[in-house]
């Protein structure tokens, strides 16, 4: 479940903010800290997990270093799936 | 003592004139801003003083000294010049903050050819109206933003050049041209072109209330205001270690993130990465910054981020801190100036003013919240919003207005000289911003007097957004206005309206989201769109933005008499 989660955000993260011929990323590539995803870009992404993962993550909680890679975005999202 | 000791002393004296003095230029002389940033320092005997100390992702570093700068800019202008690019053709930079977009600045303007800086994260059409406008000739790029360029390319008849500065060796396509600062041989002199005064170095686009963004134009002259304010405004000093986290694809980035430290010869810091408060922390104590540039928004989110990472990192180093881009609240002032031992300083300036206006000054009063005052050399009133006439009287709001003159005021809108002279009221230039004034003198920001959304210090216009909406499948009509947020004073929100056979949901609002992040750019995807069955008009048919925008500030409504259905 984990990896598949994964799996989704990376496929969708390289979906939207990267162009088609980026070099490709990982699960622990920086993404906000790396200027992939920049802070505005960062509310399009949030809004797409908590569709996805029928969530609510509070404002307090998206933090850049919570989104700073596909990693520690699953954490996140686990976090509030098991809440 | 700071750089400027008594204010009301300065405001009393100061003339231009100093400034030329200072800088030894001569009326009707040569003028050349990328020559005074580098060549001139090295003339002085400072060569090998740091100019550039540069970190990007993974912590990799990169190291400039002055010598270094002043070949690597000869380096670029002298590959411009062999491409054919004349003085006053448009080269655009279109790169994140890498070494060579500072040093394609100084390249650009050596050449006399007119630099077109732009943000890297704009979206193909915000790119496109901004090429097309200023019939830009070459784009500098890295090949991740090179994409961009490509999709518009074949509607760009002028552009002549896309050049890469990190070619990869995949081929390339018809007008690309790879260039590697680091494997070109070095040039060491470099004719430079003998630009004066009033010849154009830099064009930065702004957003209007109506219409297409505006280049403003500016003139090499401006060096003369951005070296005062650099010193007198910002307090750098020649052993100061400078960071300004502004990116050049905006005037503070290029004012005061590559001309007011380079042409006081200061070593300055930049930090190509993405925001995060541990990173900028680790950054300021690497490098041991002693003068801090940021903005309201980044200062609000070290705010948030609490005092106790602070705890972790030695930030003693810090002198002299200022901010730009959005009034900074009073909260923000006060918080920095507890846990840095200094506060930030606002400071007001715009796209066209060029250089910082209105001011707090190291060792004046600050009272946290007010903008300052305006800079010696410079008169700003509050006019009334009716007779264009100065206030008289303290505490009232009108607009804010400069009288024109400082060095380095726009000289026109490119290709758009009618917008530029409604800018001007009885020989005031108005700034579109209100304010009031105390009785010590003091500025006090009160808003814009347009729809203009100033989000986290950069300008959205609510008409290109609202056109943009409507070029998406769904949407009928649109109306964008800001809402407040805590972290960038304000955000782009959208009331939309749908077509028919389209129904509102989440997977649709982030698909409309992205569809604008793309195309323009982060700053102007709207943070919440609201859909809605129908938006208030006039009955003549025009959208009533403001009825919208006075909800979501929680602001009496006004007038309605003119309201459709009402």
């Amino acid at each position: 479940m984990a990896d598949e989660m994964k799996e989704t955000v990376l496929k969708y993260v390289t979906a939207e903010y990267l162009e088609d011929d980026a070099d490709p990323i990982t699960f622990d590539t920086p993404l906000i800290s790396g200027g992939i995803v920049d802070s505005f870009s960062m509310v399009s992404l949030k809004r797409f997990l908590e569709n996805k993962y029928k969530i609510s993550i509070p404002d307090d909680q998206a933090t850049p270093e919570a989104f700073d890679s596909v990693d520690k975005i699953a954490l996140l999202v686990r976090k509030f799936t098991l809440a | 003592m700071s750089n400027i000791g008594n204010y009301e002393e300065r405001y009393k004296t100061f003339t231009w004139e100093q400034a030329e003095r200072e800088l030894n230029y001569r009326p009707g002389g040569v003028l050349n801003i990328g020559w005074y940033c580098s060549d001139r320092i090295c003339d002085s005997g400072k060569g090998d003083k740091p100019a550039l100390i540069w970190e990007g992702m993974g912590g990799i570093e990169k190291r400039f000294t002055y010598h270094d700068i002043r070949r690597a800019s000869n380096t670029i202008g002298a590959f411009l010049r062999g491409l054919g690019i004349q003085p006053e053709d448009r080269v655009c930079l279109f790169m994140d903050k890498i070494p060579e977009l500072y040093l394609g600045v100084l390249g650009i303007l050596k050449i006399g050819a007119i630099g077109q800086p732009l943000y890297s994260a704009f979206g193909d059409e915000s790119l496109f109206v901004r090429l097309d406008n200023a019939q830009t000739k070459a784009v500098i790029t890295q090949k991740k933003h090179a994409p961009k360029v490509r999709k518009i390319l074949d509607k760009l008849p002028h552009l002549q050049h896309l050049i890469i500065v990190d070619h990869d060796g995949k081929p390339l396509k018809d007008r690309e041209i790879a260039f590697s600062l680091e494997k070109s041989e070095p040039v060491e002199k470099l004719e430079i072109h003998p630009t004066l005064a009033e010849s154009p170095s830099l064009l930065h686009y702004t957003s209007g209330t109506t219409g297409l963004p505006k280049g403003v134009k500016h003139v090499h002259y401006s060096l003369l205001s951005q070296y005062m304010t650099a010193r007198w405004a910002l307090d750098v000093r020649e052993d100061d270690i400078f960071w300004c986290t502004a990116d050049p694809g905006w005037v503070t980035g290029t004012s005061y993130g590559v001309i007011g430290p380079w042409v006081l010869g200061v070593t300055q810091c930049v930090l190509d990465a993405g925001f995060s408060a541990e990173a900028w922390y680790r950054f300021i104590e690497k490098n041991r910054i002693t003068n801090w540039y940021s903005a309201p928004t980044a200062i609000r989110s070290l705010m948030k981020a609490g005092e106790e990472i602070i705890k972790k990192f030695d930030l003693s180093s810090l002198r002299a801190l200022s901010s730009v881009g959005e009034p900074l609240n009073p909260e923000a002032v006060i918080w920095s100036e507890r846990v840095f031992g200094k506060a930030f300083l606002d400071t007001y300036f715009q796209t066209e003013t060029g250089s910082i206006m209105i001011t707090n000054y190291q060792g004046m009063k600050i009272k946290p919240g007010s903008m300052g005052k305006p800079f010696p050399g410079t008169t700003a009133v509050v006019l009334d919003q009716k007779t264009f006439e100065p206030h008289k009287e303290s505490g009232k709001i009108g607009l804010i207005a400069l009288k024109p003159g400082w060095p380095a005021m726009m000289r026109t809108y490119w290709n758009n000289e009618e917008t530029y002279q409604k800018k001007f009221k009885n020989g005031w230039y108005i700034t579109g911003d209100r304010a009031s004034i105390d009785k010590e003198g003091y500025f006090w920001f009160v808003g814009r007097d347009d729809d203009i959304i100033n989000t986290g210090g950069h300008l959205v216009s609510p008409f290109v957004v609202e056109s943009a909406l409507i070029e998406h499948p769904a949407v009928a009509e649109s109306a964008v206005v800001s809402k407040p947020d805590p972290i960038n004073m304000e955000v782009v929100k959208a009331f939309v309206t749908l077509k028919a056979g389209f129904t509102p949901s989440a997977d649709l609002d982030l698909e409309i989201m992205n569809f604008i992040r793309k195309k323009l750019s982060p700053l102007a995807m709207p943070q919440e769109i609201e859909f809605t069955d129908a938006l208030p008009k006039t009955r003549s048919g025009k959208i009533m933005r403001r009825i919208l925008k006075a909800k979501e500030w929680g602001e009496e409504i006004g007038d309605t008499s003119t309201l459709e259905n009402d």
